[in-house]
């Protein structure tokens, strides 16, 4: 579950780390008074108005405004909020802002970078630092992986101070900011396991002309499987930047991501299922989709994939590739039949099934009376799939 | 021949008494796999199906019945503890079946299998099975044909699917292996070639992986120094959009890498004989084998890369002592280019 920059950074002051003056906004109006509250607080005119969206890059797209005093400040909250951000991190058709994030301007001397994140080569928690902020960590990593120092983390220890001053030191920032460095690096840490994150990851870290170290910018994405030791997850999650046929699929209890093409997919297993979508572009074909009903599921959850992949109009043919283990093939076409039958097809049914129970699946499927057409196997399938979403013959 | 579980195998069953844990065991025992024994605390001293007895932990079902191996099928939010808990009671082997474990907890309980010499195979995963003789997990037996080619996967059901290829040309497996696709698990695809070069029951090695993570460009290093039996490969994900999650926490690109494009080309570069149809990985894995010849079975072949026992030989003693020799302690530059201290994502 991935958070918005101010959530991120209500959790790093929480634990310690000094965070810039700030206030979120939903309207012009909120953006507005949280100027005059930054303002007034910090007694410097200059603020910062920052899209909040869940993905990155948002300066370049026009999302985040430096401005001078309460007037400008709702101006640029004017342009941004509502505006179709287009990063390129969210795809051509971009996301629409919702929030602001209101921030106190700052005098900034340098900008770094930190982040913690699992490693899954060396199997511990890691934290990364560069000299080089404000630019994607993965071009520092191209260009010049010098620059980055990252320390594996003991899980039985955690981040002890000199572990921080290693990496802090490495920087010759100076007195006192590298002592201030050192003790954010350990609260980021601190964070990360306290939190349960998949990242915390703060681009950039600026050091102020006075030796004082924020985070600038806060990017907290949190560990899913972690989500039942944290109560209050909840309320941070923001239906709005979900698609909402993915978040029902995921509320059903089965993953969907829709694709750009006109096959729509019913798979058991993640791996099968991109294989799937693979298999579907080597013969020409174009996914629609990528769907994982899992491992066991129902027929009642079946039903409801099919609808899911029935719902998005450019589908123009479905393959049904399921290798029955703990799915059996006859629960499978149970499912089948009862969302063919309740929500009518309009258009072409490809069926592979192998696996437990497959001479009782395939019996259904022939028994049932509907237009199905059986893939002999995978690649027998997949090529029906493709011409009969070309409105060719099987 | 195989690596890890046969015949011998003596398997317990954490969280015998639950839904999946009561249906699959039923499974492996169709299958002909040694259960000896239940852990589902507080119903010690009871029997599953008036057959296997069932203890209240792990170090009891050991005392009792001597398994060596542990199947865990314990819900997400105690499975650190039950994998902990195996390791303790002197189990060799951890199977995990579970999915859905906090990454911080099995960071912390790898450290610990680490220090103890145990091996682990998932979390997530399907298992291990060597056909004819044992199955830990829960992979479809039927689709299975003993055999001399070994099957190591990132995924579940497209492994069956790869299986049911192979058997479908009468090509038999040595050993499957479903390592499952979490960022932080047990055994990867490293240590299963490892033990597939080192198996004189493995001509042979099919390796399936997937978006996401380094675990295949690693493979295809240590394939191009160390493994001489034909390798075939097939890699999940090619059409998944940047950014994505799809379905298995592993499967995350970000960045330039973890693309399939690149893992790939890294395994063409290693002499692995790649696939994009994966409807062809059997096909791929025949024509592999039909190309090279099988290879030369110098003893020192084996063991120069392996570094590490092959556990059945402590399994087939059937000794306890035998399992006080930790079969996963990694020796010091055991693999000393598997592991570059780069960048951390």
């Amino acid at each position: 579950m991935k958070l918005h920059e101010h959530q991120g950074k209500d959790l790093l002051r929480k634990a310690g780390v000094p965070v810039p003056v700030g206030r979120v906004a939903f309207s012009v109006e909120e953006a507005e008074a949280a100027a005059r509250a930054v303002i007034e607080e910090t007694k410097n005119e200059t603020v910062v108005v920052k899209a909040q969206i869940h993905a990155g890059g948002r300066g370049k797209g026009g999302g985040v405004k430096v401005v001078r005093g309460v007037a400008e400040a709702r101006a640029a909250a004017e342009k941004i909020l509502g505006m179709r951000l287009v990063t390129h991190q969210t795809g051509p058709e971009g996301k629409v802002v919702r929030r602001l994030l209101v921030e106190q301007g700052l005098d900034i001397a340098r900008e770094l970078y930190a982040s913690v994140v699992p490693d899954r080569e060396r199997r511990r928690v890691v934290l990364m630092l560069s000299s080089e902020g404000g630019m994607e960590i993965e071009e520092v990593a191209r260009r010049s992986p010098e620059k980055i120092r990252t320390r594996a983390i003991d899980p039985a220890y955690g981040m002890r101070p000199f572990e921080a001053r290693d990496l802090a030191y490495g920087l010759g920032l100076g007195e006192p900011a590298t002592g201030k460095l050192a003790r954010v690096l350990q609260a980021l840490y601190r964070v990360f396991v306290a939190e349960d994150c998949a990242l915390v990851e703060v681009n950039p870290l600026v050091v102020l002309r006075g030796g004082d170290v924020l985070a600038l910018d806060a990017k907290v994405n949190l560990d899913d499987n972690a989500a039942y030791r944290h109560k209050d997850r909840e309320a941070l999650a923001d239906p709005t930047e979900e698609d909402p046929t993915e978040a029902a699929a995921r509320a059903a209890g089965f993953s969907y991501i829709r694709m750009h093409g006109d096959i729509g997919c019913m798979v058991n297993g993640a791996g099968l299922a991109m294989a799937t979508m693979d298999i579907l572009k080597h013969h020409g074909g174009e996914p629609a989709n990528f769907l994982d009903v899992g491992g066991g599921a129902s027929q009642e959850q079946v039903a409801q994939a099919f609808k899911v992949i029935l719902s998005d109009p450019a589908v123009k043919a479905i393959f049904v590739n399921i290798f029955g283990g703990i799915l059996k093939c006859d629960v499978l076409a149970e499912g089948v039949i009862a969302a063919v039958q309740e929500a009518g097809i309009r258009v072409p049914l490809v069926v592979r099934l192998e696996g437990t129970n497959v001479e009782r699946g395939r019996q259904l499927l022939a028994d049932s009376g509907l237009s199905i057409v059986v893939g002999q196997d995978m690649d027998d399938g997949a090529r029906k799939a493709v011409a009969l979403a070309r409105g060719q013959g099987a | 021949m195989s690596i890890l579980v046969d015949r011998n195998t003596k398997v317990v069953i954490q969280g015998i008494t639950g839904g999946a844990g009561s249906f699959h065991t039923r499974q492996m025992i169709a299958y002909g796999t040694q259960v000896v024994a239940g852990v589902t605390p507080g119903k010690g001293g009871s029997k599953f199906d008036d057959r296997v007895p069932v203890f209240d932990t792990v170090a009891r079902a050991v005392a009792e019945t001597g398994a060596d191996t542990s199947c865990i099928f314990v819900p997400p939010a105690f499975c650190a503890d039950a994998i902990a808990e195996a390791a303790a009671a002197g189990i060799r082997l951890v199977v995990v079946i579970t999915e859905g474990i906090p990454t911080l907890d099995m960071i912390a309980v790898r450290r610990l299998l680490d220090e103890q010499g145990v091996r682990m195979v998932g979390p997530n995963c399907p298992g291990v099975l060597t056909p004819g003789e044992c199955k830990v997990g829960i992979a479809p037996g039927y689709v299975h044909r003993p055999g001399r080619v070994g099957v190591v996967s990132r995924s579940g059901t497209l492994t069956y699917e790869a299986v049911w290829q192979l058997s479908a040309l009468g090509i038999g497996q040595s050993t499957c292996i479903g390592i499952g696709g979490d960022p932080v698990g047990g055994i990867d695809f490293v240590d299963a070639l490892t033990l597939f070069e080192a198996d004189p029951g493995t001509d042979a090695v099919v390796l399936i992986g997937e978006i996401g993570g380094a675990a295949e460009e690693r493979a295809a290093a240590f394939i191009r120094e160390h493994v001489r039996k034909p390798v075939a490969a097939f890699i999940a994900g090619v059409t998944a959009p940047p950014g994505k999650r799809m379905g298995h926490a592993g499967a995350i690109i970000s960045g330039s890498s973890g693309r399939a494009a690149d893992k790939i080309e890294a395994l063409r570069a290693a002499g692995v004989a790649v696939t994009a149809n994966p409807a062809e990985i059997g096909v791929t894995l025949q024509a592999a084998l039909a190309a090279r010849p099988a290879p030369r079975r110098h003893v020192e072949v084996r063991r120069a890369p392996a570094g590490r026992p092959a556990p059945r030989k402590a399994a087939a003693a059937g000794k306890t002592a035998a399992r006080k020799v930790p079969p996963s302690k990694k020796p010091a530059g055991a693999r000393p280019k598997q592991r570059p201290g780069k960048k951390g994502r």
